[in-house]
């Protein structure tokens, strides 16, 4: 057997070769035009490969040639602002190279092997080193410090290091044992990194976002799903996070999504500034575009692609987040593959294996010591598009198992233009026991009461709202009434968020504290005016209290909110006296 | 370059023909099939084998037997494209069917395009008015965009898609839209109606026109999309011109992938569609846009029919994932004798933010729009209420809304079907019909609007 067989079937991405010794998940190259794939299946002499490109015209009996490698990627400097297709081919170069257009057989490299980077040691001659250390410092963008690794399979003491400029592929760094360290590594992307440890996460992602940081606050290091019907805003939620959480890399995966969509992501992002350290957004972004009509193969692997850039800038001790929108693309590329492979299916077709692929995947994210014995996270936040909506399918259900944190957008809020349409009733975080210490300590000692207040508040509301629509609001005695007022002032002021807005976009967690007080300031101070004879229409509509709400749109608010809480309170209690 | 003729059918099956033994074929080749009384008969290669070759026979498989001869052209399926492709009518398989000659082909385009690489796209921005209130208004139509009609049988989405086609126009330009006219199994009676419809108006000139009948073979339905986005493209990206790509009906391509699925017993999906029918549908919808340095650009209008008319059904659900939105056609609107009867409340743009306001439309165009769908949406939801307590029940601001929401139907929806208002118009009418709600209540108008379009404050 040699690393050299010839095609014996092709049916669409799925091509047989024979005659070909390969292992399971080794890198071919298919065909006269050198298409690349992937083995996926071995039977007897037959391996099974999925293509990455179009196989149109192709035929029997033309050759396949194993490369002996496992799919990987290239990691080094040059990742960040970069904007790639499923298989890390950047897009900006298949676009010199093929046109517009994207037709096949083009190889581009990850990023430019050719650029000097300025390498600075962080280690000397003669120190032991192992696999995952840092050995030097580049500074990558304005923001970044890109540092410079072991590669985990590596370790020995250091016979020499250089400092200075150097391109990627030059030796920086030599070993007793003769092994040599360049600036990049490649790593197979369907194996996980490797890391010290796994911690339990304690630090909450702040996303600027009121509903998510307030009510259902998502761990650094942990993982989220997104479920929704088609026009709920999932992705303005997903690109939202990605502007505004306070992530230092942020890796952003549109996978099998739109076209047009994802040039308006492209086209925005880099004239988007980081509302955390004030430079452009893109120095901390790593871009995956496999839109739907992109070759299904390449959009399977876009998301370890993904995760594997993750988990690199992780093991040099960032908190990573990323986005992938939408994972069901992902899971269909799955169930289109393994349909093709005439394998058993599983529930409505999708492979038997769908629900442990996408719990591996999830499993990726977590908070470590890293190798190089920091502290780094991958934070994931997975986009789910339930077919009508429903989400009661397999890929909802294979993630909800596994994540623990739901954010279930809502057709329904989203037809009543309540934005984010994230549905308060049914999401839910497990993370508010890990995380009260790190709010009590750093915003304030009774913010999980309040949270608790305020979600009770909504609670009751649904009960209410379930009488109001039998017999009208007027019919509720008016304490009730208030309760309604007040979880309306919750949802309009509070949990909408205007996400195109300058400044309520991005809502600072001090901030949410505070207009969460102001409600229950409201609150308590319409039910004393009101046990001393006020009427609830005059407390509701103290101008005071709308400007309060006006003001969240204002720049400035978290100064001004306290002075105009107390207007209010006295308005209200003003209120009193008129009777 | 054609080659050897074999006789090597094993076996025939629904659309598919299987055959042994052949010199190696290409994927995706065409195939041309000799029948024993000398017709012939066209197909395309499904999966190929060093043993085994499938065959997917575009028009249907009757007749086939054993002896029938197979040729396998050298080639994957191209069609002949020029600009002389421009006021003509072909059949769903790319042939001639008004009588006249065939087509010279300046270029043969490969008819399963190539994905347009997401960084060398251009963002859509131009306004398209389109002349309907609803779409000009709520679910704004943009140059480059990808937006089905969702119907359902029996509704009048045919006459909603040619009048935007003949109304169509960029506000202050004079360039052109042609029209490029995908037919796949729709009825005689159908087709007859959009072709005399464009005959009149003499857009036919300026149109090309691909028909599949529903006579004609079902298998055929799944080139013939191919083949009209295939020329749109060609006169998009290399001719500068602004397509407008219409093809009707979505449900019965769907079927005919269905079809193809079943006979080579594909494990289905939901509702027995093919789980590749996600990508299959993104393949076409994704050929709208403009690219970078082009001209040109396509803009899609996709109708299909909601079986049942449920929007959860696979074709409307996959449809709205990869679409830039969607318009709703709804029954009841129809059966109050509404034209055109657009749901705006399901219905949607997502490019609509990037090509609305001062520049384009007009400044006050999004919070008109919101405030409109808003007092809509909310005088709906009360007729329910209505229903069980009473009109006496409501307050004044929810009887005004009430009211309002007849009268968004009845002045704001109904417009006739040669009706061509304008954007400027269209605005004025909202705003005409909001006056009947006091200001107060109009919460997602700006104040600085209210006061230079407000009826009361204009006269």
């Amino acid at each position: 057997m040699s690393n050299e067989g010839v095609i014996y079937r092709i049916s669409g991405p799925v091509v047989t070769a024979t005659g070909m010794s390969a292992g399971m998940y080794d890198v071919v190259r298919v065909g006269n035009e050198g298409l690349m794939g992937e083995v996926i299946e071995l039977h007897g002499d037959k391996a099974v490969i999925q293509v990455y490109e179009d196989t149109s015209g192709m035929r029997p009996g033309e050759p396949v040639i194993n490369t002996g490698e496992t799919l990987s990627v290239s990691l080094g400097p040059g990742l960040l602002t970069q904007i790639y297709d499923g298989i890390q081919r950047p897009l900006p170069t298949l676009e010199e190279v093929m046109g517009v257009f994207i037709t096949r057989g083009v190889d581009a490299d990850a990023f430019d092997l050719e650029k000097k980077w300025t390498f600075e040691p962080v280690v000397e001659k003669g120190a032991a080193v192992e696999g995952g250390q840092v050995i030097g410092h580049v500074q990558e963008t304005e923001t970044i410090v890109h540092k410079i690794m072991v590669p985990p399979t590596m370790s020995g003491v250091i016979k020499s290091i250089k400092s200075g400029d150097f391109n990627v592929t030059e030796t920086v760094c030599v070993l007793e044992d003769g092994g040599e360290i360049q600036m990049m590594q490649k790593w197979p992307v369907r194996t996980p990194r490797p890391y010290r440890q796994k911690y339990a996460p304690d630090t909450p992602l702040v996303t600027g976002m009121r509903i998510l940081d307030f009510l259902f606050p998502l761990a650094k290091g942990g993982a989220a799903g997104i479920p929704g019907p088609f026009g709920s805003g999932k992705t303005v939620t997903q690109q939202s996070l990605a502007k505004y959480s306070d992530a230092q890399i942020v890796v952003y995966i549109g996978c099998g999504e739109r076209g047009n969509e994802m040039t308006e992501v492209l086209d925005e992002f880099p004239h988007l500034i980081d509302p955390n350290t004030g430079k452009p957004l893109m120095n901390r972004t790593v871009m995956i575009a496999n839109t739907s009509n992109m070759p299904v193969a390449a959009r399977e692997a876009s998301v370890y692609t993904g995760i594997t850039i993750a988990e690199y800038f992780r093991d040099m001790g960032y908190d990573v987040a990323l986005m992938a929108d939408s994972t069901s693309r992902w899971a269909e590329a799955m169930r289109e593959i393994s349909s093709r492979l005439e394998e058993m299916p599983g529930e409505e077709g999708y492979p038997a294996y769908l629900s442990s692929r996408i719990a591996e995947f999830y499993e990726r994210a977590g908070r470590v010591e890293t190798k190089n014995g920091d502290d780094g996270s991958v934070t994931v936040i997975g986009a789910v598009s339930p077919p009508g909506g429903d989400i009661s399918e397999p890929v909802s259900q294979g993630t909800l198992r596994i994540v623990k944190v739901f954010w279930g957008l809502d057709a329904g809020l989203a037809r009543q233009r309540h934005f984010p349409a994230i549905n308060w009733l049914n999401s839910y975080s497990l993370y508010p026991q890990s995380l009260n210490q790190w709010f009590r300590d750093n915003i304030a000692q009774d913010f999980p009461e309040v949270r608790t207040q305020i979600s009770g508040l909504l609670q009751v509301e649904s009960e209410l709202q379930e009488i109001v629509q039998l017999v009208g609001s007027d019919a509720l005695p008016v304490d009730q009434q208030l309760t309604l007022e007040v979880a309306r002032m919750i949802r309009e002021y509070f949990l909408q968020q205007n996400g195109f807005h300058e400044v309520d976009a991005f809502c600072d967690i001090n901030l949410q504290y505070s207009m969460s007080k102001a409600i229950l300031s409201f609150q308590d101070a319409a039910k004393n005016a009101m046990a001393a004879g006020a009427q609830l229409n005059d407390v509701v509509n103290v101008p005071a209290r709308t400007a309060l709400m006006r003001g969240r749109f204002e720049k400035g608010y978290v100064d001004t909110i306290e002075s105009m809480v107390k207007d209010m309170v006295d308005e209200i209690a003003a209120t009193v006296e008129e009777n | 370059m054609t080659g050897k003729e074999y006789r090597t059918i094993t076996d025939v099956k629904g659309p598919l023909v299987f055959l042994n033994k052949t010199e190696p074929v290409a994927f995706g080749e065409i195939v041309s099939l000799r029948l024993a009384d000398g017709s012939i008969k066209n197909g395309q290669v499904l999966d190929t084998s060093d043993d085994l070759v499938i065959v997917q026979v575009f028009e249907g498989t009757a007749k086939i037997d054993r002896t029938a001869g197979v040729t396998f052209m050298g080639d994957v399926f191209k069609l002949p494209v020029s600009t002389d492709l421009v006021g003509r009518i072909l059949d769903g398989a790319g042939r001639p069917r008004d009588g006249g000659p065939d087509i010279v082909a300046e270029e043969n385009a490969d008819i399963i395009g190539a994905a347009i690489n997401p960084f060398s796209r251009q963002s859509p921005h131009d306004f398209i008015q389109t002349g309907i209130s609803a779409i000009d208004c709520c679910t704004t139509l943009v140059r480059g965009q990808k937006l089905p009609i969702f119907s359902a049988s029996g509704l009048p989405h045919n006459d909603i898609a040619l009048q935007i086609a003949r109304q169509a126009k960029l506000p202050g330009s004079d360039e052109q839209f042609i029209v490029v006219f995908c037919a796949m199994g729709i009825t005689a009676e159908e087709y007859n109606f959009f072709r005399s419809d464009l005959e009149r108006t003499g857009a036919l000139e300026n149109a090309v026109l691909f028909v599949n009948l529903a006579d004609d073979p079902a298998v055929e339905r799944i080139i013939t999309p191919r083949l009209a986005l295939t020329a749109a493209e060609y006169l998009a990206f290399e001719h500068d011109y602004h397509v407008l790509v219409i093809y009707t009906d979505m449900t019965n391509y769907c079927d005919a992938l269905r079809q193809i699925g079943a006979a080579r017993e594909e494990v289905p999906g939901r509702r027995g569609y093919p789980g590749y029918m996600y990508t299959d549908l993104a393949m076409l919808y994704e050929r709208a846009g403009i690219v970078k340095g082009k001209k040109g650009s396509i803009t899609q209008f996709p109708i299909l029919t909601m079986p049942g008319d449920d929007i959860t059904h696979p074709i409307p659900d996959l449809s709205g994932y990869i679409t830039e939105g969607q318009i709703v056609i709804s029954r009841e609107l129809h059966q109050q004798g509404i034209y055109p009867p657009i749901n705006v409340l399901p219905s949607l743009s997502r490019l609509m933010g990037s090509c609305i306001g001062a520049k384009t439309t007009r400044e006050d165009h999004k919070s008109v729009s919101d405030q409109m769908y808003a007092a809509y949406a909310q005088g709906r939801e009360l007729r329910g209420l209505v229903a069980i307590v009473g009109e006496d029940a409501l307050n004044e601001r929810d009887k005004q809304l009430l009211d309002f929401s007849g009268v968004f139907e009845d002045r704001f929806l109904r417009q006739s079907r040669d009706e061509d208002r304008s954007i400027e118009d269209t605005l004025n009418l909202c705003w005409e019909l909001m006056a009947s709600i006091d200001t107060k209540y109009l919460v997602r108008l700006d104040q600085d609007w209210i006061d230079k379009y407000h009826p009361e404050n204009r006269s």
